[in-house]
């Protein structure tokens, strides 16, 4: 399995034609307390770069990117109960939504955990 | 200047303390050709309290009040009677003087009364929740049918012909930029609303059916039949409510499974005013709440635990989400909702029910009268406080005419759709507890005469 | 020996720390808490006396509606005591030093509550025959008209609801007008310090919203507006003055380009008390503009309305403007042009905004706050205005940071940062400072161009004295925030409520009470 990670800070995990997505700690960081979620619905297309969930603390909202193509197979429901999961565990429970790729070789133009690090520690 | 604190000495004093040498140089960013020499020509230079009062009174003295006169006006507007108590709590500067509670600890009062508001309103309406009110029922029926957009992605909406017709103009106003298709119809002067058409137009491109109940005839009808049609189909079922007392003596629209209901408040609290400011009520399903505009108050806790109450899932609002936001509405009608829900908490349950039970008593009482006058027939069967009379000549002169025998005897159908001659004989007439038995007497006798002297002929 | 407590009782102070003991009640002497009207009203209860109804036979369709609707009731002196209670726990200008940047909290004379009052208008029903309203269609006009003077324009529309209805309003005259000579046009441009119901209002209308820069001075860049502008380009929406307290310069070379362009240009009026009386927007080739009454013509803001926002139109676009709208007659007489005289008198307009004629009860307190200032004493408003923030600007720019004040004097509002404040300490511990310190706060983080903003406004009714004691006030506050008193995190602590968990609020919403046993189950 191999993490790969964007500028907008999405992290996205690749388990054979399955991916996983959600955002990085430093978003939710930034975001501070997650009060709501919206996953894609099971069956939509995501466009890589496309608008695929919405995160919202109290004062601020924002689209969650779809970090490459494909087609959403799997909502993480537990968010609708408890969206701080995206908090005490955004790169693990926090998860936002699964697809199947549709353009594997997109995954080449996004960083490993270390070029994400550098991106970070350079904002 | 007796709003201005500020003396020649002070002014001196802060110019100095600023660097400036004149008031002007504080102007130095406007371009020397925008700027003016002196006053504004084209209006007086200051008055008195008493010169401003004493034109008020002139020009108010211009206009028939409805509380001076027998009247039976409504459509969307009605007079009841305010109770003395609610103007005066809400010229306590407290609420009066207050803004949008941005600052919750300093604003709990506001805050409080508003979370009552969303809780009267959603009970009445027979919904899950409410929000803190919007500018009138009429931008309130044009939001309602976009927000069922934002929730079916359709944009085709089905209106009844029972609409007010100046909501359905506002929604016309709104879907000619949007893109939006309103399909609507106009009333026939007869007992039977357009149900039948409703229901054949329901399809699945449909985002919502928008009923008034009681309609603008005045006409009410179950509206069961038309949401399980509706959402077989997928679509919503918004109610519009334009009398709420009404609902204090028929079902809520909630309770037939209205999805979204919603209402001017004008009628509980706030005063006619010529048309506004009015209040706008907006309810729905609890599972639609982040597709619903305007401001939300809801409950929480402060650092020490003791309850309180905060503005909450704002990200909807423009301030927050901008393009993206569920309405561009900021303001809303504060003052009117605290208006509405001081008149609802002195009337209590039993206080509306009573009110209602009343109106309608009145209203019948009426309807028979005027029903027995030559030529005059009764449209509806059923009805709360308003009815509709066909006459037996164009209602808009006999209006008039009535106005001259300072009477204001109802609103004439010519006036709400000029030019269609289907319609030109109906007076649609409101009867509240305002009204007396003399009242009703003193119409039926003006109208009897009117009639009988060939105004409008 | 001076006796300053002459009525024999000896103050003993005891442990002047412990200055909140417990109370039975949980109220503090004048402090006092105030249950819910679901809690202490019950259905059977009401405070109106109304009269028997009649016998009829009822003609409800058989809709009656039998369930219990859940509405509480209180008799009068419990009412009057519940408001009254709530209304305590509220902060107002009659209170005291508002200085909510953008909102203009300015005094609200009681005489404009008098006039709106009286019945020829607040008891005139909006559809009796025009005949029967001469008087309050008078006073509209003469709104109107006055509206029209101060501003330079050439036609008004009186009938929008609020200042986000009237940039609607504006923003459907420019689509109604680029539809009319066939130029559909999609795009609005609108600097990044607007207020957020610029963007909201023209995508509400259908239109696809870009950013506009700002300069370092804190201005619309007005070469990177010129370089957007295009035959795509419907508009801007460009507030004069700016949300960061400075007159745009270059309107009129904005709006020149503009023009050239195709485009129409709104101008959100809302902070048009700085200039009223001394700068007429129809000079700098404004097509647009909405006025909010409640601020620059101080109706009162009711704890959020209602409002109402009169849109000054051009030449160009005064003919979509929106039904009703009032018309003097050469005889002296005023007729209402509605849907029936469209055709003849208005007809390219955009149709209607709202039920009715608009906010009457606005319209008439507007007219009396216009009256009672006259030509004359509204230059002096703006005057004094822009002497005000500019007092307190200069004032505070040694203690606070202040982004733009090289750019100038400011006008009606002083925009200063966060920048300087100690780790940890940020805009929202110095706005709850200021609440102990009996203030409401200033704006707070608005516009979004700044850190931390914090935008002052004192408006035209402030004296000298109360200005100096804010001064000293925010001065204090802001000084304990650059020093770190960790105090100020946990402020305020003399309010009705301490800090309120909004978070909680968000996640899990109650936005309607529930009986306690109701909620339980539901848990």
């Amino acid at each position: 399995m191999t993490r790969y990670y964007t500028e907008d800070h999405e992290w996205i995990e690749v388990d054979g034609n399955i991916a996983t997505v959600g955002i990085t700690d430093y978003a939710q960081g930034q975001l501070g307390d997650i009060v709501f979620a919206e996953v894609p619905a099971v069956g939509s297309t995501l466009k890589k770069g496309g608008d695929a969930a919405v995160v919202e603390s109290v004062k601020a909202a924002s689209d969650v990117y779809a970090p490459v193509s494909g087609v959403v197979t799997e909502g993480n429901d537990a968010l609708g109960d408890d969206p701080a999961l995206v908090n005490s565990d955004p790169e693990g429970e926090g998860w936002f939504f699964k697809l199947t790729l549709s353009e594997a070789s997109e995954l080449d133009s996004l960083m490993d955990e270390a070029a994400y690090k550098a991106f970070v520690d350079g904002l | 200047m007796r709003y201005l604190p500020l003396t020649q000495s002070d002014r001196q004093a802060m110019l100095g303390v600023i660097g400036a040498k004149s008031i002007d140089d504080l102007f130095v960013d406007v371009p020397a050709e925008a700027r003016l020499d002196g006053p504004i020509q084209g209006l007086p230079n200051h008055a008195s309290e008493m010169a401003v009062e004493r034109h008020f009174s002139d020009l108010a003295r211009k206009n028939m009040a409805a509380s001076h006169h027998p009247f039976f006006l409504g459509c969307g507007a009605y007079k009841h009677h305010v109770p003395a108590s609610v103007d005066h709590l809400i010229q306590r500067g407290e609420f009066l003087t207050a803004y949008t509670p941005y600052q919750p600890e300093i604003a709990q009062g506001t805050l409080q009364m508003l979370f009552e508001f969303q809780t009267q309103v959603a009970r009445l309406l027979g919904c899950d929740v409410a929000n803190a009110s919007m500018y009138d029922g009429s931008t309130a029926c044009w939001e309602a049918i976009s927000m069922a957009g934002r929730i079916t992605k359709r944009k085709k909406a089905v209106l009844s012909s029972g609409l007010h017709p100046h909501y359905v103009s506002v929604c016309e106003t709104m879907a000619k930029f949007t893109g939006d298709t309103l399909d609507t119809v106009q009333p026939e002067l007869s007992a039977n609303t357009d149900r039948t058409r409703l229901l054949a137009a329901i399809d699945d491109e449909t985002s919502c059916v928008v009923v008034q109940y009681p309609d603008i005839l005045g006409r009410i009808e179950d509206l069961t039949a038309i949401a399980a049609k509706a959402h077989e189909h997928g679509a919503l079922l918004v109610a519009v409510v334009t009398e709420p007392v009404a609902l204090g003596a028929i079902k809520a629209p909630g309770e037939m499974g209205a999805d979204i209901v919603v209402g001017e408040g004008q009628s509980i609290g706030v005063g006619l005013q010529f048309g506004g400011p009015y209040v706008g009520l907006f309810a729905c399903k609890e599972k639609f709440v982040r597709q619903m505009p305007g401001r939300l108050c809801g409950e929480t806790v402060d650092a020490e635990g003791k309850r309180g109450f905060v503005l909450t899932l704002s990200t909807r609002e423009q301030h927050i989400r901008r393009e993206k936001a569920t309405s561009n509405i900021c303001t809303n009608s504060g003052l009117c909702a605290l208006a509405f829900s001081i008149h609802m908490t002195l009337l209590g349950e039993k206080g509306l029910r009573d009110l209602a039970v009343l109106n309608h008593g009145l209203a019948v009482q009426a309807a028979e009268r005027l029903a027995q006058i030559p030529g005059v027939e009764l449209v509806n069967d059923s009805f709360f406080n308003e009815f509709t009379l066909k006459l037996p000549k164009e209602a808009r002169p006999v209006v008039r005419a009535l106005a001259d025998r300072k009477v204001l005897g109802g609103v004439s159908l010519g006036r709400l759709y000029p030019g269609v001659s289907a319609l030109e004989n109906g007076l649609v007439v409101a009867v509240t507890e305002v009204v007396t038995a003399e009242d009703v007497e003193t119409l039926a006798t003006a109208l009897e005469e009117t009639l009988s002297e060939g105004v409008g002929a | 020996m001076s006796t300053i407590n002459q009525s024999g009782w000896k103050p003993e102070m005891g442990d002047v720390t412990d200055t909140k003991p417990a109370t039975f009640t949980g109220n503090r002497a004048l402090m006092l808490e105030e249950a819910l009207i679901f809690e202490i009203g019950t259905a059977g209860t009401t405070g109106v006396d109304l009269a028997e109804p009649p016998k009829v036979a009822s003609r409800l369709g058989g809709l009656e509606r039998n369930r219990a609707i859940g509405l509480p009731g209180l008799s009068e002196p419990e009412t009057v005591r519940h408001y009254t209670r709530l209304s305590r726990q509220n902060y107002a200008i009659d209170l005291g030093f508002f200085p909510l940047g953008s909102c203009t909290m300015k005094h609200n004379p009681r005489l404009n509550e008098k006039v709106a009052r009286m019945a020829g208008f607040a008891d005139v029903h909006p559809l009796q025959p025009v005949e029967t309203v001469q008087g309050a269609l008078a006073a509209i006009n003469q709104l109107a008209v006055w509206l029209i003077e101060l501003t330079g324009m050439y036609g008004v529309a009186m009938t929008p609801k609020a200042g986000a209805h009237g940039e609607l309003c504006g923003i459907l005259c420019i689509k109604a007008a680029l539809a009319a000579r066939g130029d559909p046009r999609g795009f609005i441009l609108v600097p990044e310090s607007a207020h957020g119901t610029n963007p909201a209002t023209a995508a509400f209308a259908g239109f696809s919203v870009e950013n506009i820069p700002a300069t370092p001075e804190g201005r619309v860049d007005l070469a990177a507006l010129k370089a957007r502008l295009g035959p795509d380009v419907a508009g801007v929406m460009i507030t004069n003055p700016n949300t960061c307290g400075l007159f745009e310069k270059d309107m009129k070379a904005i709006s020149d380009a503009v023009h050239a362009a195709g485009g129409y240009v709104y101008c959100d009026g809302a902070n048009f008390n700085a200039i009223v009386g001394r700068v007429r927007p129809g000079d700098l080739g404004i097509d647009a503009m909405h006025i909010n009454l409640h601020k620059t013509f101080s109706t009162p803001h009711g704890g959020g309305g209602p409002g109402s926002g009169p849109v000054v139109l051009s030449e160009a676009l005064a003919p979509f403007g929106p039904l009703p709208f009032t018309e003097r007659h050469a005889d002296g007489r005023y007729t209402l042009v509605e849907e029936e005289t469209v055709g003849e008198r208005h007809p390219h307009s955009f149709g209607r905004m709202t039920a009715f004629q608009g906010q009457m009860g606005m319209f008439t307190r507007a007219l009396s706050y216009i009256m009672s200032h006259g030509a004359d004493g509204l230059r002096q408003v703006a005057e004094d205005a822009v002497l005000n923030a500019n007092y307190i600007l200069r004032s505070l720019e040694d203690v606070l940071d202040a982004p733009f004040a090289h750019s100038g004097p400011c006008m009606h509002e002083a925009l200063f940062s966060d920048d300087g404040m100690a780790e940890g300490f940020s805009t929202l511990d110095i706005a709850k400072g200021l609440i102990d310190e009996g203030y409401h706060p200033m704006t707070v983080y608005f516009p979004l161009v700044v850190h931390g903003a914090m935008l002052v406004e004192p408006t035209e009714t402030e004296s000298k004295a109360a200005l100096d004691q804010f001064i000293g006030a925010l001065r204090s506050v802001a000084e304990r925030a650059k020093a770190g008193d960790p105090s100020l995190k946990s402020a305020p602590h003399h309010a009705p409520r301490r800090r309120l968990d909004e978070t909680l609020a968000a996640r899990k919403p109650r936005l309607v009470w529930t009986e306690p046993e109701q909620a339980e189950a539901a848990e």
